[in-house]
């Protein structure tokens, strides 16, 4: 019994139809309990009132944002030394999510940092890595939507992830270089110096505990459907007469 | 290696071979952005160093779909690809002749631009340094992106889409080290981490380019 025994489809399907409605459910559960929670039980921040409930939908979104390209790295290496083709579908799978967690926590920054900071975007460095994120989605997603075949698409799109994975933690640094920044510091930290405080963390855990299970969610959903979608070619392509 | 060399810059330079665009196309950039943003010089003189890397970099980026396009459309990859010479070397060499065919007419180009920009003429050796510098690495990333892409029609869109985000910290170190040059501040950290960035590419992107390209032609 290992993980690898995932790697074949059927395995896989059986399993992932058995976790699905647990991650749906909690993920929902979380979910309207770390929203509901922060936006009616807890109080409004000393300096900026109201608007820092944003924070339950912005920071589990760019959690979210970043955790899904180092999944996506590491069913890309995955599928490179093992060729395990869930595997490569799985990384195809988490790619809009990731793109939209990412749009998610780039407008609800946006919206809190109107009130805050008076100005809708600034060349911060948290924000520009961000939007440099959102273009290595961007361009993930076509390579994929681009190349034919789907082994070839597997594989350029593994090559693509492992290399801009490298120029995308490159960036981080640029970027950090380049210019001083609006943005706070983290918000959830080991260092419990740098923490928000109590009452703001525990439903923003909750909340973040929830969209990492909507988004496994999704993942498991969203693969089975590739799954089915390449079964259905190779069987269309078998129906087909030979020309 | 040298053959092949010799032989991509013979292709190049040869009628049709596109030699030039790239030179044309960045010189005709830098001189349409005093129509655009008006030609105080003040503002010219501050942009300057930011306009003539960016210039470069799409320069850099027009040329890269003739760089395997060609190559793969008449079999010449399907040959190199079985040649006793390594796919990497093959592809290192391909970087080298689009940097000497692309790269360095721009590093010559750009102090003649800078003139009509107004730059500070302080700034003009630090702006030469740090584009013979970077785009080498332009070079090399460009040619991991035309690896990509190489099998796919109509990919040049797309290798944009997919390179210019990879251009992003070399542009970044790049026009620092040429703006602190301009403002006489010291260039010095920019200048390194950038030739360490080239240097990296140069030693490293041939593999992930020669791996890429062996998915396509498989």
């Amino acid at each position: 019994m290992s993980i690898w025994e995932y790697a074949n489809p059927v395995r896989f399907l059986a399993l992932s139809a058995k976790v699905q409605p647990f991650a749906w459910a909690a993920a929902a559960i979380g979910i309207l309990v770390g929203l509901l929670w922060g936006f009616f039980g807890t109080p409004d921040d000393f300096r900026q009132g109201s608007t820092v409930k944003i924070i339950y939908l912005h920071v589990p979104a760019a959690w979210i944002a970043i955790n899904a390209w180092i999944m996506m790295l590491l069913a890309s290496l995955v599928w490179l030394v093992r060729r395990h083709h869930v595997s490569a579908l799985a990384a195809k799978a988490a790619a809009p999510v990731g793109l939209v967690m990412t749009v998610i926590g780039l407008l609800t920054g946006a919206i809190w940092g109107q009130p805050m900071w008076g100005t809708w975007w600034a060349w911060d460095p948290r924000l520009t890595s961000f939007l440099i994120l959102f273009l290595f989605y961007l361009g993930y997603i076509a390579l994929w939507e681009a190349v034919e075949d789907p082994d070839t698409a597997a594989d350029l799109t593994s090559v693509l992830c492992l290399v801009g994975s490298v120029f995308a933690l490159l960036s981080r640094y640029a970027v950090l270089f380049w210019s001083q920044g609006l943005h706070q510091g983290a918000s959830l930290s080991l260092d419990k110096e740098e923490n928000i405080s109590n009452v703001f963390w525990l439903p923003l855990i909750i909340s973040i505990a929830g969209f990492t299970l909507l988004f496994l969610a999704l993942v498991l959903y969203r693969t089975g459907t590739e799954i089915s979608l390449r079964r259905a070619r190779a069987i269309s392509a078998r129906l087909e007469p030979r020309g | 290696m040298i053959a092949l060399l010799i032989r991509d810059l013979r292709l190049a330079l040869r009628a049709g071979g596109g030699f030039g665009l790239g030179l044309a196309f960045f010189l005709i950039i830098t001189l349409l952005v005093p129509f655009s943003v008006g030609p105080q010089s003040q503002l010219l003189s501050t942009i300057a160093p930011g306009v003539l890397w960016m210039g470069a970099l799409l320069a850099c980026l027009l040329s890269l779909d003739r760089l395997l396009a060609l190559d793969f459309e008449d079999g010449t990859l399907d040959v190199l690809a079985t040649a006793p010479l390594p796919l990497e070397a093959a592809l290192a060499v391909k970087g080298l002749a689009h940097w000497i065919t692309t790269g360095l007419p721009l590093v010559i180009a750009a102090p003649f631009l800078a003139v009509l920009l107004n730059m500070p003429p302080q700034g003009f050796a630090w702006l030469v340094i740090s584009l013979a510098l970077g785009t080498p690495a332009l070079s090399m990333i460009g040619t991991f992106g035309a690896a990509l892409t190489v099998g796919i029609k109509r990919g040049g869109l797309l290798l944009s889409l997919l390179v210019l985000p990879l251009y992003v910290p070399t542009l970044i170190f790049g026009a620092e080290a040429a703006r602190r040059g301009a403002a006489g501040m010291a260039v010095e950290t920019p200048l390194f981490v950038l030739a360490g960035m080239s240097l990296a590419c140069i030693a490293l992107l041939p593999f992930a380019a020669a791996a890429a390209l062996r998915m396509t032609l498989r």
